[in-house]
């Protein structure tokens, strides 16, 4: 017994070192794994609520940018106003089509990353505004993530620009479709891979969000089309995408609600 | 006596919130961001308390990683550099040096730049490799780790001769 408690005494430090070790490297490992929420995230009320004072003095510099923004999207919503008689092109103007103002929730970003390979957002509205995990995140110029984890009063967003995500996409006038991933280069493209080659493609196309997704309604703008990889082995495409956001640049953002998603999963559930 | 303690907690609480809220957003052509938070773990008296040194740092690693959304890579790169810290001093400052007066924030000696440097390098090799963590990238995630380095140790140095009252 004395001989345990002279070992311990002796090497307290290396026994505190390796216990500290196990426990970070455990939070890492968890952190990369597929299908967990983290652990620790910014959705707390220390991170959020430092994020929120800082964001708040951040805005004041960002005012031109936002104000640039709401103009366009003001411009936009004025032309689908003024052309409501033709029907025909009504529809594909209105890149939300399908959900209604009740559906979604208004949120500000005040924390964004965008220099890893797996980056988050921080949002300042929570569960106690109805936001849960694995709710989509859009805003006016096309998608930006998947809500991830929720605090009552903050919540993170895995970013598209992260190597997790994973979200159905099509390309907008042919329905074929692929997933969306991230390869982790640079911040204003993204990689749709798995694209049947029978598609007909060429550069400039627009991709969409896809309708086999529970998380996203169909035909929410992602980008165009920059780049086409053939693979010769395997009969996909590999396209690379320039998205529409600029994701180093994120204001307000809306988190959309779907009410269908718990009947698909437990239908699927079923299978 | 308690005055270093004083000093220590004060420049934990300091180097914390500068990082969160300046260095972290300073994403330089893009994907650079300096760590200048370890000057914590740098700065520590040599001869403080080890066990001390292993758990604060363990704490200054997981409140960057609670910011930062990075799991525990933050907590283990740090964690590493402060169990590695005495074999450093020992590499940079030669073997008695527990006996020297050993004082990071003086005049930039090479034993002094020597010590800085291994301290950084092991700190971002841990923290970047843990990051990506899969051999895919491996040439993007050296040259980040490079250039990151190179960011830090100007911004340390930089902060020490800020910082450092002059006495003499």
């Amino acid at each position: 017994m004395q001989q345990i408690f002279n070992f311990i005494f002796k090497n307290s430090n290396r026994i505190l070192f390796l216990i500290l070790l196990g426990i970070s490297l455990f939070l890492t490992i968890q952190s990369h794994s597929f299908h967990r929420s983290k652990i620790i995230s910014s959705a707390n009320f220390l991170s959020g609520g430092v994020y929120e004072k800082v964001n708040n003095l951040n805005e004041y510099l960002n005012l031109k940018n936002e104000n640039d923004i709401l103009a366009l999207e003001n411009a936009k919503l004025r032309s689908m106003l003024f052309n409501v008689k033709d029907t025909a092109t009504a529809k594909t103007l209105d890149s939300i089509e399908g959900v209604k103002l009740k559906d979604i929730i208004v949120a500000k970003v005040i924390k964004n990353s965008y220099n890893v390979y797996e980056n988050y957002l921080t949002l300042n509205s929570g569960e106690l505004q109805g936001i849960k995990t694995d709710m989509g995140v859009i805003n006016s110029l096309g998608i930006i993530g998947i809500i991830e984890n929720t605090s009552p009063k903050y919540s993170t967003v895995i970013s598209i620009l992260n190597k997790r995500t994973q979200i159905n996409a099509k390309i907008k006038k042919s329905d074929h479709f692929g997933s969306l991933n991230w390869n982790g280069k640079s911040t204003g493209f993204v990689q749709l891979t798995d694209l049947p080659r029978l598609a007909l493609i060429k550069i400039g196309d627009t991709i969409v969000t896809g309708g086999q997704s529970v998380i996203f309604p169909e035909n929410i703008n992602i980008g165009t089309i920059a780049k086409i990889y053939r693979d010769n082995v395997t009969n996909y495409y590999t396209l690379d995408v320039k998205l529409f956001n600029d994701m180093t640049n994120l204001g307000h953002v809306y988190i959309i609600k779907s009410k269908d998603r718990e009947e698909v999963n437990n239908l699927e559930k079923k299978n | 006596m308690n005055n270093a303690l004083l000093v220590n907690i004060f420049r934990f609480i300091l180097l914390l919130a500068v990082q969160i809220i300046i260095f972290n957003n300073m994403n330089f052509l893009g994907y650079i961001s300096p760590f200048p938070y370890i000057l914590f773990i740098i700065l520590y008296p040599v001869n403080g308390n080890k066990s001390g040194l292993i758990a604060s740092s363990f704490l200054l690693g997981i409140i960057m990683d609670l910011f930062s959304n990075s799991g525990g890579t933050h907590a283990t790169a740090c964690l590493v550099l402060a169990y590695m810290r005495p074999s450093l001093f020992k590499f940079a400052f030669g073997l008695s040096y527990e006996y020297q007066t050993i004082k990071i924030n003086e005049i930039l000696s090479p034993q002094r730049f020597t010590f800085i440097l291994l301290s950084v390098i092991i700190h971002h090799f841990t923290l970047f490799l843990l990051e990506a963590f899969q051999l895919l990238y491996i040439m993007d995630t050296l040259i980040t780790i490079l250039l990151s380095t190179i960011f830090t140790i100007i911004i340390c140095i930089i902060i020490i001769y800020l910082i450092k009252p002059n006495k003499r």
